[in-house]
């Protein structure tokens, strides 16, 4: 598999989460684990372009694939280094920040990687259509009125 | 949460599966998206110790037009049966209802073959299915066999489906009758309390999560079908059903729910 676009090759349990190889064996720890019951969507990520979360699938099950996390967002990590800071970041990372749509954080990077895997599926949305793209990403700070915004806000630039 | 230790295969076609599946018998289960078994697994609730992946077989992922059917394949993924223009076109309650499954990321993993042969009397596709009249194809070491959705639920995740067979594709009679489907949750990504799908101007009508296996709200459908209004056809939905009683609602109040949610989606079906 790739990880924001680097090879990756390890031997895994079977019985290793996609979300736990991720952090322990390549070590991007930017995938949060929430729930852990594919409910909150704090480990989503993208297999192959798509927003998947990452506690429901097995390492095993995403061999050949390429995977997107949030490290692999900003500009400079799509173009294999590392990213600096908010000088590359993604529009999403930027509309994120901009309206403010984190409070305690925990949540923000599956929220990204949904929010742009949305986007990737319905470039123009309508507020209620965000709302029901990021059914599956929960904040416990209830911070849902700013992301909806960022995301809105994104779908203008992205 | 970490399941128990299994082996790993993968399967490049459906035969190499069911070769697979005679091999290691009932301690295999084929893996698809694995959004209902994994979680069952990290559970403990399931401990197979073979899983045999099924997903990477492309050429189980099709949608095409066959003799007056809609042809599905067994791994066509939610998300493919939301977009999908002939889905729309030709069932479109198939189409409506796959997008009503979990959450976005949910649904692009998630397949049709997947949740057919999961069996959760709680699922919306199965109900959508049994609506609709579907065929599901099942093959085994002997050939293929058609088993019309109404005989293919057992019980609770329970199917006639055998040990070594596995669902290859899923066909639906295709119909432009009026449909509607409720869903009655109090989260967004929750199951269905109570759901209702009708199909064909209520010529089938199912029920979601009202027994241990999707089911046909036969007596409806015979009210229906001798001309009876849609609040009198609803008022039997309940009919000979045993619903489960959970954190969710009593047994008392899914009845009640089955004949509400009955009764408005024959209406936005378009019966009188």
């Amino acid at each position: 598999m790739t990880v924001n676009g680097q090879a990756q090759s390890h031997d895994v349990e079977p019985r290793t989460l996609l979300v736990h190889h991720i952090r322990e064996n390549v070590g991007m720890t930017g995938t949060n684990i929430g729930c852990d019951t594919s409910s909150c969507g704090a480990c989503t990520i993208h297999v192959d372009g798509q927003s998947v979360k990452s506690c429901t699938m097995l390492a095993v099950q995403a061999e050949g694939t390429d995977i997107t996390t949030i490290e692999g967002l900003a500009d400079s990590a799509r173009n294999g280094g590392i990213a600096v800071g908010a000088e590359d970041w993604h529009p999403m990372q930027e509309a994120f920040q901009q309206c403010h749509a984190l409070q305690c954080g925990y949540c923000t990077p599956g929220m990204v990687m949904a929010a742009t895997s949305f986007l990737k599926e319905n470039a123009n949305p309508t507020e209620h259509e965000v709302r029901e793209g990021l059914e599956g990403n929960l904040c416990r700070c209830t911070g849902y009125h700013n992301i909806v915004k960022a995301v809105l806000s994104a779908a203008g630039e992205a | 949460m970490i399941p128990a230790a299994f082996d790993y295969k993968v399967a490049d076609s459906a035969e190499a599966a069911i070769s697979m599946l005679g091999e290691y018998g009932d301690e295999a289960k084929l893996l698809a998206g694995g959004h209902s078994l994994i979680p069952m697994m990290k559970f403990r609730l399931a401990t197979p110790t073979v899983l045999i992946d099924v997903a990477r077989i492309a050429d189980l992922s099709y949608v095409r037009q066959d003799n007056g059917h809609l042809a599905i394949g067994a791994m066509t993924k939610h998300c493919e049966l939301e977009t999908n223009a002939d889905v729309a076109a030709h069932a479109p309650l198939l189409g409506h209802v796959a997008a009503l499954v979990g959450d976005p990321s949910v649904r692009h993993r998630g397949t049709l073959g997947g949740t057919l042969a999961h069996s959760d009397p709680a699922s919306d596709l199965p109900a959508a299915v049994l609506a609709l009249e579907g065929v599901i194809v099942a093959q085994g070491p002997g050939g293929t066999r058609q088993i019309a959705a109404a005989d293919f639920f057992t019980g609770y995740f329970e199917s006639v489906l055998g040990e070594d067979e596995m669902i290859t594709e899923v066909r639906i009679p295709t119909g432009t009758g009026g449909w509607n489907y409720q869903k009655f949750n109090r989260r967004a990504q929750d199951w269905a309390i109570v759901g209702v799908g009708v199909a064909d101007g209520g010529k089938g009508i199912s029920l979601v999560n009202m027994g241990s296996t999707p089911l046909r709200a036969t007596a409806a459908e015979a009210a229906i079908a001798s001309g009876a209004s849609a609040s009198e056809a609803a008022a039997l939905a309940a009919e000979g059903t045993a619903p489960p009683q959970d954190n969710n609602a009593d047994a008392e109040y899914r009845t009640h729910l089955a004949k509400v949610l009955t009764e408005r989606a024959l209406k936005a079906a378009g019966v009188a």
